[in-house]
């Protein structure tokens, strides 16, 4: 993997996605800072983080445990806010906007996808994929609510899969179904805290193979990850360490989840043929 | 246009779709939440009920009274220290009636009133009963038609003829299915030609039987069977409602003069105002009813409580599921609506039961104590209406709580 420098990354961005305009970032961080302050304690979560990251990028945020990337990532998610610094999305100062707006634009512009998943117990696969179209305006009929949510899950490869409670499938179908809502809406930038956190190597590829079909269809995408060779498919890795941005580079020699899976595939084939 | 319906029709019927699911799934606990509603719904529905039926019976026996009437009785006279009751003072005359319809203008008829209870023999059987002496305006001032044969006219009165007329009870009891019209009963050993039977009317004011009796025309009650010189009572028909207080005056003023009473002593007879009495009862009984009904509804306020704590239960077992949905977009309003409507249902659900068990208690209440429940329409309105108030009331601070939850703290919640 041969790392640019980072000032390049801004015309190689606006290059990868052809439509999207070079001037205004999809994100723009300036001096963001997170401090939480619990009883005497202060712990400076995220130090003065200044980014922009354009439309149609593909970034890997990486960092030991306790980095700030899970803080980072729900400030881009709209889920918290920072303590000082700015965050603008889409040219919009997100503090500025009113509890109503961030609902409206976490329900029609973003995709999150927890760490944990986060899927309503005891509802099905399909219901849990339905659930950003209900809060959607105007309102999305039923059945366009249905045979939305059953399309996407064909997408992540759950066709069949439908009716089951979360805790009647795996890990990584319960991802594939975080992932699946955080898709149905059609949201313009994808944010995935660690989506392969817990699973194994095969079904990590699956996934990352699935991220780069969005991203080649147009999705930005911020995703987190402790692995290198996850951070390989993507084309902008960001090192943080101790809540701040120790390097921002782009990923050349990117990995194609598509082919390595065609490759393992074929090692399967020819084990079973040598048995 | 479409905005409106969506925003106030489908919208609103999603979320409760979705606030009915989290209600299934916990069918007890929905149960057990609204037993407070159910159990203050239904008794403030059964006492009403009973309440209101009891007040009917009451209104129609007062109305039973007849129309516009007064009744004179002789008062309490007390002799050592001993009061003797109503209509045991002999102060009361044929010749105060007289004077009271004479002297009164607005009094249209009168009923002089002498009563004792006798053996009666007919048809060979033998029956205790009451013999009243009245006028021969009595049934008409009672509003009390016969259902069969004549009443006696006042000729019978002037000549104290001996000819009666017989409650249907009486002549239940001596002459079974048999017509009596035309038939001699005894009473002490005067022999009376039957002439009229008198129409049901069940139990009256005192709770006696007004079926089982004899009515036979005052001056033969007095001259022939008891030899008594004075009235228990005089009944007195008034022209219409409005003159009633007035000519009630005017007796008790002519009456304090006939019976040459001192300014400083007390009446020596009472008089009792249908209307008055109809009043009273009516007031006193509208007061125990809302009383009954004030006392069960506090089960509703606790029924509230009851469903406001299961509601903030609810609210924090479920933060992360509000978590997961405000960080999908939800809007607060989605989530206060959502915690409403679970809460209203809960209360208005429970008040649906709380009707139907309360018509059921009404009618078991009254098929018990003999009185009939009348449950009124306005009272199953407004135990829904109050319902559904308390579930909007109650639900509230939960609703708002969960609406007003931050999206990341929701979400990392234990
Ligand atoms: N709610 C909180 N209150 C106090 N401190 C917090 C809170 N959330 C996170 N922190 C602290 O902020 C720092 C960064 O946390 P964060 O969750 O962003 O790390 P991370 O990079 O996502 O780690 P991991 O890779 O283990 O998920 C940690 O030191 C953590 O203890
Ligand atoms: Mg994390």
């Amino acid at each position: 993997m041969k790392a640019l420098p980072a000032h390049t990354r801004a015309d190689t961005g606006a290059l990868s996605s052809p439509g999207a305009t070079p001037l205004s970032p999809i994100i723009r961080l300036a001096s963001l800072c997170k401090t939480y302050r619990n009883a005497e304690v202060e712990v400076h979560a995220v130090r003065d983080v200044s980014l922009d990251i354009y439309a149609g990028d593909f970034v890997a945020i990486m960092g030991s445990s306790g980095s700030g990337k899970s803080t980072l990532m729900n400030i881009l998610g709209c889920l918290d806010t920072p303590t000082t610094g700015t965050y603008e999305l889409a040219s919009t100062n997100v503090s500025t906007l009113s509890r109503k707006k961030l609902a409206t634009l976490r329900n029609q512009k973003l995709g999150f996808v927890f760490q944990s998943f986060n899927l309503l117990s005891r509802t099905s696969a399909l219901e849990n994929v339905e659930l950003p179209m209900f809060y959607s305006h105007p309102l999305i009929s039923l059945e366009t609510q249905r045979s939305r949510a059953r399309e996407v899950l064909n997408k992540v490869g759950l066709a069949g899969r439908e009716n089951h409670w979360p805790n009647q499938l795996s890990g990584g179908q319960q991802q594939r179904v975080a992932i699946a809502r955080a898709l149905v809406n059609h949201p313009q930038l994808l944010l995935a805290d660690e989506p392969t956190g817990n699973l194994d190597s095969r079904t990590s590829i699956e996934i990352m193979g699935l991220f780069q079909a969005l991203n080649a269809s147009g999705i930005t995408i911020v995703m987190v990850t402790h692995e290198l060779e996850i951070a390989a498919y993507c084309k902008r890795v960001i090192m943080m360490r101790d809540g701040r941005v120790l390097s921002d580079t782009m990923n050349v020699e990117r990995r194609s989840a598509e082919d390595e899976i065609a490759a393992l595939d074929d090692a399967e084939g020819n084990t079973m043929k040598s048995v | 246009m479409r905005f409106l319906i969506e925003s106030i029709i489908l919208r609103p019927a999603l979320t409760s779709l979705i606030a009915l699911r989290a209600l299934r799934r916990h069918k007890l606990r929905s149960l057990l939440t609204s037993l407070g509603i159910i159990i203050g719904v239904s008794s403030v529905i059964a006492m009403v009920a009973v309440g209101n039926g009891a007040r009917a019976q009451i209104q129609g026996r007062v109305a039973s009274l007849g129309q516009n009437l007064l009744t004179v009785s002789a008062g309490n006279r007390r002799t050592g220290g001993i009061n003797s009751g109503l209509g045991s003072a002999s102060v009361l005359t044929v010749q105060d009636a007289d004077a009271i319809i004479r002297e009164v203008p607005d009094v249209v008829a009168i009923s002089p009133e002498v009563s004792t209870t006798a053996q009666v023999i007919g048809n060979g059987n033998n029956w205790s009963t009451s013999i009243v002496g009245e006028s021969a305006d009595y049934l008409q001032i009672r509003d009390w038609p016969l259902s069969s044969g004549v009443m006696f006219t006042e000729r019978d009165v002037r000549i104290a003829a001996k000819v009666a007329i017989i409650g249907t009870k009486t002549a239940e009891q001596l002459f079974g299915p048999l017509d009596p019209i035309g038939e001699t009963v005894r009473v002490k050993n005067i022999p009376f030609i039957i002439i009229g039977v008198l129409s049901n009317k069940g139990a009256g004011m005192g709770g006696m039987d007004q079926d089982d009796r004899l009515i036979i025309p005052y001056t033969t009650a007095m001259k022939r069977l008891t030899g008594e010189k004075y009235l228990r009572s005089i009944n007195v028909q008034v022209v219409n409602q409005e003159r009633m207080e007035f000519a009630q005056q005017q007796i008790t003023a002519l009456l304090r003069q006939r019976h040459r009473l001192e300014p400083n002593q007390s009446d020596d007879f009472s008089i009792l105002n249908q209307k008055e009495i109809a009043d009273t009862v009516t007031s006193i009984s509208s007061t125990i009813t809302l009383f009954l009904a004030a006392v069960s509804s506090m089960s509703l306020v606790v029924g509230g409580i009851g469903i406001m704590n299961i509601m903030l239960v609810s609210v924090t077992e479920r933060t992360r599921e509000i978590g997961i949905r405000i960080a999908i977009g939800a809007q607060s309003r989605d989530i206060l609506f959502q915690f409403l409507i679970e809460a209203t249902t809960l209360s208005v659900l429970g008040g649906l039961l709380g009707v139907l068990i309360g018509v059921a208690a009404g009618h078991l209440v009254s098929h018990i104590a003999g009185v009939e429940a009348i449950v009124s329409s306005t009272s199953i309105a407004l135990a829904f209406g109050i319902s559904f108030a308390i579930g909007v009331f109650f639900g509230f601070y939960p609703a708002r709580k969960a609406a007003n939850l931050n999206p990341i703290d929701a979400l990392r919640y234990e």
